[in-house]
C-alpha cells in the first residue's frame, strides 16, 4: 500500500480527506481503490484511480440511493475502465473537476453537499459525457440482479411458481 | 408437421409477419385448405424460452432492427432509434401483449360522423358496419379465450388492482373490473391457468395467455397447408406487367435472396413494416411504392394517446406480483366533448419491473426527485391509459434512404406529434388517474410519459373512397386486387380500445373473404 503520496503527487491524507467528504471511495494505491469499510476494492486499470473515484461519485450523485451501497455503483460503472472509453471519461472528469474549482472547491470529490455537486451536474446535463454516464446507468445500476432486493423487487417468479399462492392478492391496509 | 412448399409454387398465399394479424390469418386460411408460406423476419420462441427477466427478455424477443424517429413526441428524443415496443418473433407482438380483449364501441367505427370536423384530424368512419363484424368478435374472443366473455370467468384481483379498484370505487367510478384478458382464469381450457406470476409482457411461461406463438401457429402447421419460414426478412414484393402481385423476395438469416411466388400477398408486419415494404417496393409502374396511387401508404400513423400514472403510498403494494393489466376503469371511455375533447379512453392496471420502472417513469430524469420515486418502489401502484388518438395526414411512416438495415434496405423513419386533442385528453386522464390514488392515500404521484408504442395503427388505412386509404372493408389494397392487408395498419381510427382482438377479428374474417374470393377465382 503506497500511504504517502498518491497519484498526481497528492498526498494520502489528502485523497481520504477528500473521499471522506464525498463519503465514497478511497484510493488505496496506484490504480486500487477500495472502500474505507473493506465492502468492495476494485482495480482500475486505465483510468486514475482519482478519475474512477469521481466517476463512483457523479454515479451516486445522478441516481443517490442511501439504501444502495458504493460497491453497486462501482460495478455500474466499472466498465468505463477501458481504452475505449479512458479518454472521454478523463476529460469528462477534468471538466468536472474544473466547474468544481471555479466554485473555490478542489476538486469535485472535495465538494461536500450533495447539492452543489448536483448544481455542476445540471450545468452539464446536456453534455455527451454527462448523457453517456447517466444513460448507461439506467441499466448498468438498475439491472443488477443483487440491488434489487434493497428496492424490495423480487425479480423472476415463474421458477417459485408465480405468485398465486404467494401473495398476489395480499395487500392489507385499503 | 410443416408443409415446406416450393418457392416456384404460385398457388401459395404469402403472409407476411406472423402476430395477431398475420399468424390468425394464416391459422385460418390453413384450416380452409389454402396452402399458405408465412414469411416471419424472427425466430421461434416458446413458453420454456421466455424469460422473466425484463432486460434480457426484452434482448429475445423486441425487434431492433434499427429505426428512426422525429416530430415532438418524447419518444424521438428518449428513444429515437425505438419509436415502438414490438416483438419480432413467430407469433409477433401477441407474445408480448397484456391480453386485454375490448371490442370497438360502435360509436368509434362512426369517428367522423360522431366526431364531425376535429381540425387538423384526417378523420373518416370505418368503411364497415359495426353489426358485420359481431359474429367475429365473437369468434375471436373464443378462440382468444377471453375472461368475462362467452362463459369464461375474470381474474382474480391482485394487489395492484385492489389498489386501482379501490380508489375508482371512491371516485364514484362505476364500470370497474379486472378486464376482458386473453389469460386463463380458470382449468378446464386448452392453455394452463394463470399462475399470478407477473411477466405477462416477456412471454407467458405458463402458455396461459393467448399468443399466436403456441396457438393458431402450430395449429394452421398441423394441417400440412401451412409453412412458417422463420427468420426470413421480406425485402419487396413483385408485381407483373399486369399490376398483380407475383411473389415476395425475402433475405434468409444468411443474406441470401429468395424468391416465393404467390398467388395472393397479404402484409402483416405491423405498422411500420407494412407500409415500409410497400414503398420499398417502388417500381418504374408504382413509382411511390404499391398500393399507393392514393399516396396514404404510411400516413395517419397512430400510437393510442398513451402514458402512465403511477403512485406510491405509505405501505406496501408489491404492484408487480400477479396479472400486469387485469384492471380496467371503463367510465371514460364514452365520447363526451363537455371533457374538453372527443373519443374516450380507458384506465388499466399496469406494473414494471424494477428495471423497466427506471427507464420508463421519467426518461432522463435523475437526481433525488427521481430517485426517491424508486426508492418507494415496493409502495408504488400503477396504471396505463390508452385512448383515441387523432389521425393527422402529417404522422407518417416514410423512408429514411440516409439509414439501412442489416440487409441494405432502407429504414423506417417515424414522425409524430401529439393533436391538442391527444393532448387534452392526456391531462384529463392524468387528473382522473392522479384522482383513483389520491382517493385510498396517495403520496405521490407521477404522470408519465407514453413509453415506446405497442399499439401501432392506421398506416395503410381502411377507406370506402379508394382515395382516402389503403385498403377497403375487406383490407384489399385498393390499387391491387390480390395485394392484401391483414393488421392494425390497416385500422380506420384508432379507437380508445387495446387493438389486438379487433385485429384478429378482421383477420378471421379476412380469411372468410379470401377463401370465398379465391373459391370464385377472383383471385
Amino acid at each position: 500500500m503506497q500511504d504517502t503520496t498518491g497519484p498526481k503527487g497528492l498526498t494520502r491524507r489528502e485523497l481520504l480527506s477528500r473521499s471522506t467528504a464525498a463519503g465514497a471511495t478511497f484510493v488505496v494505491g496506484a490504480g486500487f481503490l477500495a472502500a474505507p469499510n473493506a465492502a468492495w476494492a476494485v482495480e482500475t486499470t486505465t483510468l486514475k484511480p482519482e478519475t474512477f473515484a469521481t466517476l463512483v461519485q457523479m454515479a451516486r450523485d445522478i441516481y443517490p440511493h442511501d439504501k444502495v451501497g458504493d460497491e453497486f455503483y462501482v460495478v455500474a460503472v466499472k466498465g468505463y475502465d477501458a481504452d475505449t472509453t479512458a479518454d472521454m471519461v478523463e476529460a469528462g472528469v477534468a471538466g468536472l473537476n474544473a466547474a468544481a474549482r471555479g466554485k473555490g472547491h478542489a476538486s469535485y470529490l472535495a465538494m461536500g453537499w450533495e447539492r452543489d455537486r448536483v448544481d455542476i451536474l445540471r450545468g452539464m446535463e446536456d453534455s455527451a459525457f454527462f448523457q453517456q454516464i447517466r444513460g448507461g446507468l439506467v441499466t448498468g445500476l438498475y439491472n443488477q440482479k443483487a440491488v434489487w432486493p434493497i428496492f424490495g423487487y423480487e425479480g423472476a417468479s415463474f421458477d417459485q411458481g408465480g405468485y398465486i399462492d404467494r401473495g398476489f392478492n395480499d395487500i392489507n391496509w385499503l | 408437421m410443416t408443409a415446406p412448399f416450393e418457392l416456384t409454387d404460385d398457388n401459395v398465399v404469402v403472409v407476411i409477419g406472423t402476430g395477431a394479424g398475420g399468424g390468425v390469418l394464416a391459422n385460418e386460411l390453413a384450416q380452409k385448405g389454402i396452402s399458405v408460406v408465412a414469411l416471419e423476419a424472427g425466430g421461434r420462441y416458446l413458453p420454456q424460452d421466455y424469460v422473466n427477466d425484463e432486460w434480457e427478455s426484452f434482448g429475445q424477443l423486441a425487434w431492433l432492427d434499427p429505426r428512426t424517429t422525429s416530430g415532438d413526441w418524447r419518444v424521438a428524443k428518449d428513444f429515437s432509434g425505438l419509436p415502438a415496443w414490438i416483438v419480432k418473433a413467430v407469433g409477433g407482438t401477441t407474445t408480448h401483449w397484456a391480453g386485454a380483449s375490448l371490442r370497438i364501441q360502435d360509436h368509434e367505427f362512426k369517428a367522423k360522423t360522431t366526431y364531425g370536423n376535429v381540425q387538423g384530424a384526417s378523420l373518416l368512419d370505418w368503411p364497415i358496419d359495426p353489426r358485420e363484424l359481431d359474429d367475429y368478435y365473437t369468434k375471436a374472443e373464443n378462440k382468444l379465450g377471453v375472461t368475462r366473455t362467452g362463459d369464461r370467468p375474470g381474474l382474480p384481483g391482485n394487489n395492484n388492482y385492489k389498489v386501482f379498484e379501490a380508489g375508482a370505487k371512491a371516485l364514484g367510478y362505476k364500470d370497474v373490473h379486472t378486464g376482458r384478458m386473453a389469460i386463463n382464469a380458470d382449468e378446464n381450457r386448452d392453455r394452463a391457468m394463470c399462475q399470478q406470476t407477473g411477466f405477462c409482457f416477456q412471454g407467458c411461461k405458463w402458455g396461459a395467455k393467448w399468443s399466436a406463438a403456441y396457438t393458431d401457429i402450430p395449429q394452421g402447421e398441423a394441417t400440412g397447408n401451412l409453412e412458417v419460414r422463420e427468420k426470413a426478412h421480406v425485402a419487396r414484393i413483385l408485381h407483373n406487367e399486369a399490376g398483380k402481385v407475383t411473389g415476395v423476395e425475402y433475405f434468409d438469416s444468411d443474406g441470401n435472396l429468395h424468391m416465393q411466388a404467390a398467388r395472393v400477398v397479404c402484409v402483416a408486419g405491423n405498422s411500420f413494416e407494412s407500409p415500409r415494404m410497400l414503398l420499398n417496393s417502388a417500381t418504374s409502374m408504382f413509382p411511390d411504392g404499391l398500393a399507393n396511387s392514393s399516396g396514404q401508404v404510411g400516413r395517419n400513423y397512430m400510437r393510442h394517446m398513451t402514458g402512465s400514472v403511477y403512485a406510491t403510498f405509505d405501505k406496501p403494494v408489491k404492484m408487480w406480483r400477479g396479472t400486469t393489466m387485469a384492471g380496467i376503469i371503463q367510465d371514460e371511455a364514452r365520447h363526451d366533448p363537455s371533457r374538453g375533447f372527443v373519443g374516450g379512453y380507458e384506465l388499466e392496471t399496469l406494473a414494471l419491473g424494477l428495471p423497466f420502472m427506471a427507464a420508463f417513469l421519467d426518461p432522463g430524469g435523475w437526481g433525488r426527485e427521481f430517485t426517491s420515486a424508486l426508492d418507494s418502489y415496493e409502495n408504488m401502484a400503477g396504471m396505463w391509459i390508452v385512448g383515441e388518438d387523432m389521425p393527422q395526414e402529417t404522422n407518417r411512416v416514410t423512408l429514411n434512404h440516409d439509414v439501412t438495415d442489416q440487409w441494405g434496405l432502407p429504414v423506417a423513419n417515424v414522425h409524430f406529434s401529439d393533436h391538442p386533442n391527444d393532448v387534452a385528453m392526456r391531462d384529463h386522464a392524468y387528473q382522473q388517474g392522479a384522482a383513483v390514488y389520491e382517493a385510498v392515500g396517495a403520496t405521490r404521484v407521477f404522470p408519465t410519459p407514453p413509453y415506446p408504442s405497442t399499439h401501432n395503427l392506421g398506416t395503410n388505412r381502411m377507406s370506402e373512397n379508394p382515395r382516402d386509404g389503403v385498403v377497403n372493408k375487406w383490407g384489399q389494397t385498393h390499387d391491387i386486387a390480390n395485394l392484401y392487408v391483414s393488421d392494425g395498419s390497416q385500422f380506420t381510427t384508432g379507437a380508445a380500445e387495446n387493438p389486438t382482438l379487433t385485429i384478429v377479428a378482421l383477420a378471421i374474417r379476412q380469411a372468410d373473404h379470401l377463401a370465398s374470393e379465391m373459391s370464385q377465382g377472383n383471385i
